[in-house]
């Protein structure tokens, strides 16, 4: 899988690179702005960018920016964007430039290197991952009209999960309980936010995610 | 009148035309004196019988009325002579916030500039406008002169001709002569009309600018908010000292720690080595979660990176009610003064989220050209006091600061509205209309 990563500090990205490429990645280009990233995803046939929010020239939110500039160049490109702090702002505004292939997580998640790599990839697949700081604000925020309202609390706990980016095996890891229970509870989720149950599994699952946003 | 007049000219090494450009321009400004003076005559005339009957209700009606335009128009004569004079004339009133009716009249009866003001649209109708008439006619007789000959020639024979006994002026060429009063009028006019300009400027400033007891007045203000800012940043200071102390640094501690005991025991205990190592990962995030908060604290990441409107934004969205927003503003203002009301506001929303029970909130931030006002409204259970220990009395000693206010209307059983209120300019054109439900 073919990676470009965009983080101004060179030990981050040095460090990323090498995390990446010790799990079979390849990192075509790691570059320290967002204007260089924006030429370098013009030239290089990448697989995923994993990009940072602040960069120079004005170190603000340039690397969130150059997300969404890049996924409206091409639509659908996958893009992991890391932060030292999450805004439900910038979540929105990410979940708001296409439908999935989009991740935003703390830098801290990174430490655990199974599940940022998981990370990578599921944004790579199409799917969606987001920081479990910003999926506990949602939770907490569901209002009593919204369709969330109709979920039970399990189910609540599940959609959690399913918006960190977590497959069903994962979360019946989490939750210590059997695949099989997790899919009925997803099935149900789908169900009560009136989601085509025909349709393909991995887009489904962001709509579920962007349902939740929206409660 | 209040200063005398330098020895040497700033106008010293002036260029003739840009000397002669300055003179174009107060001869433009004379005519704007001029007919000031109408304006100025009629609020004389009413308020004078205003005054006289001002224990019957149609006299206090008329001064609500014609008092704040008095006000309005010594605002544009203290803009006239700061523009003349090359300087800022600050307005002198009483702040008159939240006061109306009959408390407006007590404020305006005890307020000298008030009084100050009256005297001054005297002023400005007698000796003020013999000044402005001179001014104005010396540009006159200079246009007068400029176009006589073409005036001799548009005119039926005769009707201009002029006989200074000596010498009879009646044919076309011999109109060319007057231009010698053309250069009498020109030369009255380039040294005149700049002194006389001048004293009208000197006089509205001596009566329209602040006095020494409102000054000394505002001094003590602003002694004692800066003195409570010291306090209140010290304090903050010694917060974040004590957060890093407990979290980020004790977590690097005990990082040390776990690190120097995996290395200990990677050669014999491989096993307990990596449970350490997980150990250490686990207190780099909480290390890094306590970092975040002690930032967010100083200086929240997106403020710096979307100003007050996307703060705000970002504040609404964290809260666990509904909050609108509707931002309509032009621009950003000063970095401390956005930083103010992003604390202030996001203090009235953990006000609301913890006491007030309200099941969804409104702001709204507007920016009326002098002032930046924020305006947080809930539908809770009301009651709320700046004397109730909730918060507010910090809230509002911060806006003071920066001579902000807040206004807190909250009766018991709601809704509460806050108002912030910040004089402030807002810097760079970029417009930011931005509105939503979070």
């Amino acid at each position: 899988m073919r990676v470009v990563i965009a983080e101004d500090l060179a030990l981050l990205r040095d460090g990323l690179t090498r995390l990446l490429e010790a799990y079979d990645f390849e990192v075509v280009a790691a570059v320290e702005d967002a204007e260089k990233l924006g030429e370098v995803l013009r030239t290089h046939d990448a697989d995923i960018a994993v990009v940072d929010v602040r960069m120079p020239p004005t170190f603000t939110d340039e690397g969130l920016r150059a997300a969404i500039a890049a996924r409206a160049e091409r639509p659908g490109f996958p893009v992991l964007v890391l932060s030292q702090y999450v805004e439900q702002l910038y979540a929105r505004e990410l979940l708001g430039s296409g439908d999935g292939a989009v991740g935003y997580l703390l830098k801290d998640r990174v430490a655990d290197v199974t599940t940022f790599v998981d990370a990578v990839r599921t944004v790579a697949g199409g799917g969606t991952v987001l920081d479990p700081e910003v999926v506990s604000t949602l939770i907490a925020r569901a209002q009593p009209d919204s369709p969330i309202a109709r979920l039970t609390d399990r189910e609540r706990e599940v959609l959690g999960l399913m918006a960190e980016g977590r497959s069903n095996a994962a979360i019946a890891a989490a939750l210590f309980v059997t695949e099989k229970a997790i899919s009925k509870h997803t099935s149900n989720i789908f169900m009560k936010l009136d989601l085509d149950a025909d349709d393909d599994s991995n887009n489904r699952r962001v709509l579920a995610v962007i349902a939740y946003l929206q409660g | 009148m209040s200063t005398t007049v330098p020895a040497t000219s700033p106008f010293e090494g002036e260029s003739f035309f840009a000397g002669l450009s300055r003179r174009l321009k107060l001869s433009v400004l004379s005519v704007a004196y001029v007919l000031l003076a109408v304006p100025a005559l009629v609020l004389l005339c009413v308020l004078t019988t205003a005054l006289g009957v001002a224990i019957v209700g149609v006299g206090m009606a008329l001064l609500l009325i014609f008092v704040p335009l008095n006000q309005q128009l010594a605002n544009v004569h203290r803009r006239l002579a700061g523009r003349i004079l090359g300087i800022h004339i600050e307005r002198p009133y009483l702040p008159t916030k939240s006061v109306s009716g009959f408390g407006l009249l007590k404020r305006w009866v005890a307020d000298p500039a008030r009084w100050r003001d009256f005297a001054w649209t005297y002023m400005s109708v007698t000796v003020g406008w013999a000044l402005a008439w001179i001014s104005f006619g010396l540009g006159l007789g200079v246009l007068w002169y400029l176009v006589f000959p073409f005036v001799y020639w548009v005119t039926p024979n005769g009707v201009f001709d002029m006989n200074y006994g000596f010498f009879r002026l009646d044919t076309q060429a011999e109109s060319f002569f007057e231009w010698i009063w053309l250069l009498v009028a020109f030369s009255l006019w380039w040294w005149l009309l700049p002194v006389l300009m001048r004293w009208r400027a000197e006089l509205d400033r001596a009566m329209l600018s602040p006095t020494r007891e409102f000054l000394e007045r505002r001094v003590a203000e602003v002694s004692q908010s800066r003195a409570e800012t010291i306090d209140h940043s010290a304090a903050e200071l010694r917060r974040i000292e004590r957060d890093l102390h407990d979290g980020a640094q004790a977590r690097l501690v005990a990082l040390g720690m776990n690190l120097g005991m995996a290395e200990e025991m990677l050669a014999k205990n491989p096993e307990g080595a990596a449970a350490m190592l997980a150990e250490a990962r686990a207190v780099t995030t909480s290390a890094l979660g306590d970092l975040r908060s002690v930032v967010r604290g100083i200086h929240p990441p997106v403020l710096a990176d979307r100003g007050l409107a996307g703060a705000i934004q970002a504040l609404a969205l964290d809260m666990s009610l509904p909050v609108s927003v509707m931002i309509n503003l032009a621009g950003r203002p000063a970095a401390p003064v956005e930083s103010a009301l992003y604390f202030a506001t996001s203090e009235l929303l953990a006000n609301i989220g913890k006491h007030s029970g309200a099941t969804r909130a409104v702001i709204e931030v507007t920016h009326d050209g002098e002032a930046l006002k924020v305006v947080v409204e809930d539908d809770g259970a009301g009651g709320a006091s700046i004397n109730a220990g909730t918060g507010l009395a910090g809230v509002a000693r911060r806006l003071a600061a920066f001579d902000g206010t807040m206004d807190v209307v909250s009766p018991v059983g709601g809704p509460t509205v806050v108002t912030l209120e910040v004089p402030c300019a807002l810097s760079s054109p970029k417009i930011s209309p931005s509105s939503g439900t979070a």
